[in-house]
């Protein structure tokens, strides 16, 4: 039997859905126009009034946010409530050199906690539940939130944070932890570690990871499955909309669900901002309908989907995103092809390697160069040095087809790449272009 | 009989070799034969040792990559000729040798000893044993 958080509104027919997006959005505009300046100006520009924002339909005529927007107002700009109100912020972290800031009031954090909480239970959780939250505590919104969430559920919460991995698995296995919130490469990495222990995944109590705030791909969910035993589900969110729990996956594992009573997505043309009709791929935006502190208008995700209102077998009626295929924030354009690590990753999972790696560009003699380093494992290895050189081609030609352009494949010494305890470092890009 | 040939990965970059010889030296490890294989960037170590388990144990729990390979060792007369002996055998026989590498014995012994990795140990073997030629054991090398 599917359970729900909210039922009344996570299976509310779409009419429903649609009438309540209407009223709120209607609402949002005009506190926006009252107490954002920096998007009433927008507005105006376009030689828009709240009055021309009647429903959902009318949302395309609304200018876009983008993270530049939030660089540009940082820190009050995008403020809309007076701070007095505001309890809280949370801030992204800031690999990319953009720091955002986001403001919460308390209804802001209740609400961005009734979406991990719907996270939680669609992944199996219930009161009796013991929830490890691995995520990091702090400005990084995966903790706080599925903390908020797990509370919310009533499970017993385990709040680890990031880190100290010996302490981690110490927890899951005298506390018997039944679900496990970090990001997917932390997940990889436990797992790897437990095993090198000895623990079998019919030892290892947990039976649900919640896994986010980076690109995984299927094979690697397969992977964590396998090695920890588990169902693992994927979770979507941002800092600029609240954090995790934006959509999250249900029981299907085929798309996350996308909390329509609080974010209305749009899928647009990257390069036209045109309006892309259901089943389209293009870059994901979002309408915060329901954020008092911090409501961003049409904020562009950079994060490259499709969208569909296929039914669902576990009964949610929210519309689905796929997993994003690359952030184009962190897609690589090399020779003029584009890459995102999540191909290349897929790539060395089919061919056996582990999900750890990194990725190396730089540029010599004008001409970029694209560098994989994977860390040798005994399936792959051999005394043989024709043999290790054999698949070390394989995998050069798998790159070759998967991209489209020559790969340097190098292979390292176990554990020499780095394990981020947080997001995975992935690529290093040493072009100074 | 073939002997067991300890394989370990190290990377092609400086003090990756010596990150090996200092875990070998650390666990009190003697290794009779080593011979390295190379590319641009990483290697493969061959070692023949005293003790093939204890060194297993010791290179896993220190997390280096490497397999144990059965391998053929032969004695081998130091003086021309003695090599050419063995190989033409092996010719004759039509076994491909992948690779070898070779070592003079240690404080007792006065031989040279060949290290060979075959296709075929059981084929190897058995012609080398027709001509008189014997294989060493791995008890044998352990001794030496």
């Amino acid at each position: 039997m599917e359970r729900y958080y909210q039922p009344e509104i996570e299976t509310a027919s779409q009419e429903q859905i649609r009438a309540l997006q209407d009223e709120r959005l209607v609402k949002q505009i005009r506190h926006v126009w009252d107490h954002m300046p920096y998007y009433r100006k927008k507005m105006e520009e376009k030689g828009l009034t709240p009055d021309d924002i009647r429903s959902v339909d009318d949302l395309y005529k609304l200018p876009f946010l983008t993270k530049d927007d939030l660089r540009t107002a940082y820190p009050y700009g995008l403020l809309a409530v007076p701070l007095k109100d505001c309890v809280r912020i949370q801030s992204t972290s800031g690999t990319t050199g953009k720091r955002v800031v986001a403001f919460y009031t308390q209804h802001d954090i209740d609400l961005w906690e009734d979406c991990c909480a719907r996270a939680i239970v669609a992944a199996g959780g219930t009161a009796e539940d013991v929830c490890q939250v691995s995520y990091g505590y702090g400005l990084f919104t995966g903790g706080p939130g599925l903390n908020g969430g797990s509370h919310k559920v009533g499970c017993l919460t385990i709040p680890t944070s990031s880190g100290n991995t010996e302490r981690q698995i110490m927890f899951i296995m005298d506390l018997n932890a039944t679900i496990l919130c970090c990001t997917p490469s932390y997940a990889a990495y436990l797992g790897e570690t437990m095993k090198e222990k000895g623990l079998t995944p019919d030892e290892i109590p947990l039976k649900a990871g919640i896994f986010g705030a980076e690109a995984w791909s299927e094979e690697m969910r397969q992977d964590i499955q396998n090695v920890l035993g588990i169902k693992a589900y994927d979770i979507y969110g941002l800092t600029e909309l609240s954090g995790p729990g934006v959509s999250f996956e249900c029981s299907e594992q085929t798309g996350m669900h996308i909390n329509e009573d609080h974010f209305i997505a749009e899928i647009i043309d990257p390069k036209t901002g045109e309006v892309l009709p259901e089943g389209s791929t293009g870059e994901l935006v979002f309408t915060s309908i329901t954020k008092e502190a911090f409501p961003l208008i049409r904020y562009r995700t950079r994060d490259i989907c499709t969208l569909t209102r296929k039914k669902c077998s576990c009964g949610r009626t929210f519309i689905k995103m796929s997993k994003p295929q690359g952030r184009s924030d962190d897609m690589l354009i090399i020779r003029g092809v584009n890459v995102f690590p999540s191909q290349i990753e897929t790539v060395l999972l089919n061919y056996g390697y582990p999900a750890n790696y990194q990725i190396l560009v730089d540029r010599v003699n004008h001409t970029d160069t694209l560098e994989v380093q994977v860390e040798m494992t005994p399936e792959m290895f051999s005394d043989n040095l024709g043999e290790v050189s054999r698949r070390q081609k394989e995998l050069v030609d798998g790159l070759r087809s998967m991209l489209g352009l020559t790969a340097k494949v190098t292979l390292v010494a176990p554990k020499s790449i780095v394990r981020s305890e947080g997001k995975a470092v992935r690529v290093i890009d040493k072009r100074k272009i | 009989m073939a002997i067991n040939q300890i394989s370990v990965f190290v990377e092609n970059r400086p003090g990756a070799m010596h990150a090996l010889t200092e875990v070998l030296a650390r666990n009190n490890i003697d290794m009779r034969a080593l011979s390295l294989a190379e590319t641009s960037d990483f290697g493969i170590v061959r070692i023949i040792v005293d003790d093939v388990y204890a060194t297993s144990t010791t290179l896993r729990d220190a997390g280096f990559i490497h397999s144990v390979t059965p391998v053929i060792a032969v004695a081998v007369p130091d003086e021309p000729g003695g090599l050419d002996r063995v190989l033409n055998v092996l010719s004759e026989a039509k076994v491909n040798v992948e690779y070898m590498y070779a070592f003079l014995g240690g404080h007792s012994s006065a031989g040279a000893y060949m290290i060979l990795r075959v296709a075929d140990n059981a084929s190897a073997t058995s012609a080398l044993r027709a001509r008189s030629i014997a294989t060493v054991e791995q008890d044998e090398i352990s001794r030496i």
